[in-house]
């Protein structure tokens, strides 16, 4: 495991994706194939079902250390990752156990149906003969996420640097079907196991932010303007009875969205279709914060389906019948886009609607007005626009409305996780309600490491308690809060609930007396 | 009776009428070691060890009145019989043993009870109360052995020769540069910025020898310095002198490495758990090899650890004092970027 074990060293250390990818070249260049194969699969969601519940793992950790729980969970709270936490506190090996990458996770698969004390003969003697990174190792390979930042996309950049194979081809191949038994390193490379001619994405065509007045860009008969949904930006590729979608980042998300493939599936004709991945509730879009409950699971709950369904609205349409059309003109494509949802309808799955206007003026009044239906703005498009590849300036703008904020004060302070465990970077604000505080949002973006160091530094020194992973401070610090959107809501004490909260700056100029208050926060909502 | 007093300005020695580490001016000030947070400006008289001495007077100001004592050297001030002890922090670090009328009380400073080949190891002392440090008051702190970490560092260094790296350890002028120093020595010539140089002569016009040194000039020729060994102190992280270091492979050597956030946080290529102060286990023996009837906690995690001595049956209680101060260690660290 020796060369698995320095891969993670590499590739934790450093936040450079080139860093990162240069690790993983490395390592794809030295290690063995099955390890190989197992670095794949840990890394996308192919890893084997944990064989060991964490709870027995704390409580042999308990059992070995002798440590009160209480203290197990200061050290949690400072560590911010279980498997790293008992990787520290057991004591220093006492042999050296050296096996493949290869052998762990086999030997780990034919745990899982083994009795409780089996396991924990097992899990005991391997903890004892490995250092704490790889002990750390260990526990990642029983379960839990690495946590070192390398998505399936970095992953494939670097497969695609080793090998000079499309990297989009490539994604398809790790994330389609195939068992480390019957497949060599090479044969999933190559593709053997799948038809890439079914899935390959086309490039997304994205818009810079509107930088001009509205009349500088001519008549507005030749524009199209469209609601813009936030969302997960998709693409919907449905050829020969197969179905595939690629979000924005070309991962493959197909299967964590069933609603959709098993909708589109039934469609008639081929075609590659444009759109946004949202979470749509009786015909109303919510909020991205719910979508992300949807979002990297590896199992969906009946429950989650239910909460939280999910709906797509198609932008654009790229391929018809098999026929590549991004050339034509935007008019042309939006009417076979509109051929196909006449032919084929789902209540989930909508044209995204063409907003359409007299004079330019019209349109600022409805900008203004889209967070009442959840959106963050307009999008403008040119009717006579190719579906261009990547970012290009003139055809395609985003015209955003521009964020709320308010002035709020921090009242809890909690560390993060990952890169972030060792600051207070999450925290919680408050605005005045009568004599006292009443919570608005929770955020935890938008500060500079040095302000959050700074901040860390604070709440040390200012905490109320003295143990568990929350501190209480002194309400003293003022930060201005932006937010996309604000609605009432009996489940926040407040009775209002923010959309997408996050750090807009650090007012080290303000003082606590001058936030704002909750009824001068409800006054941002619209129509109340 | 009391001996000692944990006022506002500092811990005070009733029966002595005189301060051990204070931060805020007083007459007369015993000191346990050269850092800053316990070594701080304003007071009318000094006492220390006599390896100490040079470096108070290079951090503070050549004029100050010291006095200096060597372990274990006795001096009875106002009836109270003070003597200092190896504390194994740095070089000139001592804990500072009180007795009077048969009760005795040693106040630790910083120390550290694994041996670092640099200073003279610490050393257990009985007494009726103890005053310990917490830095690492966690179980997840436990340091490596000496020849492991210098083991894992000598081949970091030597794999960045390998690839065309000049090879840059981060670490605090005073104690931490002179331990890395010592745990490189012979690998290659060491650069040390200007920062750390002076404190090297401060050590070593105490009669001290060092790990033989180059000074780092702020305007090095590239060539001089590739594929070398910089010491440097940690407010350089992210300066225009580091950036001039062609093809640098950056490690940070501190305590606080241990945990992989801490080490990712500071976007380094690598990061050593290299400590001068005790870890989990070290603070255990210190206390349980002290024997004392009352234990005081102080900077770090205070809370944590008195809480769990008090559960081991070890009566132990928390003290707020302003060492450990992370914001006076910003401060010199800025400082000495700029020298």
């Amino acid at each position: 495991m020796k060369q698995f074990s320095e891969l993670i060293s590499a590739i934790e250390i450093t936040n450079k994706t080139n860093a990162k990818i240069a690790a993983l070249v490395n390592f794809f260049k030295v290690a063995d194939d099955k390890d190989k194969l197992w670095m794949i699969a840990l890394f996308t969601g192919k890893r084997p079902s944990r064989p060991v519940k964490s709870s027995l793992m704390k409580q042999w950790c308990a059992e070995i250390t002798e440590l009160p729980e209480w203290l197990f969970l200061e050290s949690y709270s400072t560590v911010g990752d279980l498997g790293e936490t008992l990787a520290l506190l057991l004591p220093p090996p006492t042999h050296h156990i050296e096996k493949s990458l290869n052998d762990w996770m086999q030997e780990l698969i034919q745990l899982k149906p083994k009795t409780d004390e089996e396991k924990k003969k097992y899990v005991l003697n391997a903890w004892s003969g490995l250092e704490a990174q790889e002990r750390l190792i260990f526990n990642k390979l029983i379960g839990g996420s690495f946590r070192i930042g390398v998505s399936k996309k970095t992953l494939v950049n670097a497969l695609a640097k080793l090998t000079n194979i499309d990297a989009n081809q490539l994604m398809h191949s790790i994330i389609g079907n195939w068992d480390i038994n019957s497949i060599t390193f090479d044969e999933l490379l190559s593709g053997s196991h799948i038809n890439y001619d079914n899935s390959k994405p086309y490039p997304f065509c994205l818009a810079y932010a509107l930088e001009k007045e509205l009349d500088e860009l001519g008549d507005v008969n030749d524009w199209q303007a469209e609601y813009k949904w936030d969302g997960i930006r998709g693409q919907i590729v449905k050829r020969n009875n197969e179905l595939y979608i690629w979000s924005r980042g070309e991962e493959l998300v197909t299967k964590q969205f069933p609603e959709l493939t098993e909708v589109f599936k039934t469609w008639q004709h081929d075609f590659v279709i444009d759109g946004e991945i949202l979470a749509i509730k009786d015909s109303s879009v919510l909020l991205f914060n719910d979508l992300q409950k949807r979002l990297n699971r590896k199992n969906i709950s009946k429950k989650l389906l239910e909460d939280v369904p999910v709906g797509f609205y198609a932008y654009d349409i790229l391929e018809f019948e098999n026929k590549d059309i991004r050339a034509e003109s935007l008019e042309e494509r939006r009417k076979k886009l509109e051929l196909i949802f006449k032919q084929n309808t789902a209540e989930n799955i909508q044209l995204s609607q063409i907003v359409t206007v007299e004079n330019w003026s019209e349109l600022h009044a409805i900008r203004e007005d889209s967070r009442s239906v959840n959106s963050e703005g307009l999008m403008l498009k040119h009717k006579h626009s190719p579906y261009h590849t990547g970012r290009k300036k003139g055809d395609w703008w985003k015209w955003k409305v521009d964020p709320l904020t308010i002035d709020a004060v921090m009242i809890y302070a909690q560390k993060g996780s990952g890169r972030r465990s060792s600051k207070y970077t999450d925290y919680t604000f408050a605005v005045k309600k009568d004599d006292g505080l009443v919570t608005v949002a929770k955020a935890y973006s938008g500060l500079t490491d040095a302000e959050i160091t700074e901040i860390s530094r604070w709440v040390n020194k200012n905490a109320i308690e003295k143990f568990g992973p929350v501190r209480t401070v002194k309400p003293e610090l003022v930060f201005e809060i932006a937010f996309e959107g604000i609605a009432l809501s009996n489940r926040h004490k407040s009775g209002v609930a923010l959309r997408f909260p996050r750090i807009k700056r650090w007012r080290q100029d303000k003082k606590v007396d001058e936030i704002d208050t909750i009824e001068s926060v409800k006054d941002l909502i619209v129509g109340f | 009776m009391k001996i000692i007093k944990f006022t506002k300005k500092g811990i005070y020695c009733i029966p002595g009428k005189f301060y051990l580490d204070p931060w805020l001016p007083v007459d007369y000030a015993v000191i346990s070691h050269g850092h800053a947070d316990h070594a701080r400006w304003g007071m009318k008289h000094y006492l220390c060890h006599t390896h100490t001495k040079n470096i108070l007077k290079h951090r503070i100001s050549d004029d100050i009145s010291v006095e200096t004592l060597d372990y274990n050297e006795p001096k009875t001030i106002n009836g109270v019989k003070l003597s200092f002890h190896p504390a194994g922090h740095i070089i000139g670090s001592a804990q500072i043993r009180l007795e009077y009328k048969g009760k005795v009380v040693v106040f630790t400073g910083d120390y550290k009870v694994k041996h670092d080949n640099i200073t003279i190891p610490f050393e257990p002392i009985k007494c009726h109360e103890f005053i310990t440090e917490s830095t690492f008051g966690l179980p997840i702190y436990k340091w490596l052995p000496e020849e492991t970490l210098q083991q894992q560092i000598h081949n970091w260094i030597l794999q960045n020769k390998a690839n065309n790296r000049t090879s840059v350890l981060f670490g605090y002028s005073l104690g931490k540069a002179q331990r890395i120093m010592k745990l490189v020595e012979g690998l290659d010539e060491i650069l040390v910025h200007n920062a750390i140089y002076h404190i090297n002569n401060a050590i070593e016009s105490s009669g001290i020898v060092l790990p033989e040194t180059t000074r780092l000039d702020g305007h090095f020729n590239k060539a001089d310095v590739q594929n070398k060994i910089i010491i440097m102190p940690p407010g350089l992280l992210g300066s225009k002198m580091l950036k001039r270091v062609p093809n640098a492979a950056t490690a940070i050597c501190s305590g606080w490495m241990q945990v992989r956030g801490n080490r990712r946080w500071r976007g380094v290529d690598a990061g050593f758990a290299v400590s001068d102060h005790a870890d989990w286990d070290g603070l255990l023996q210190a206390v349980k090899a002290s024997e004392a009837e009352k234990v005081y906690v102080t900077h770090g995690s205070q809370a944590i650890f008195a809480k769990y001595l008090n559960e081991i049956g070890i009566e132990a209680a928390e003290v707020i004092t302003e060492y450990g101060d992370n914001e006076l260690e910003a401060a010199e660290a800025k400082k000495e970027a700029t020298v």
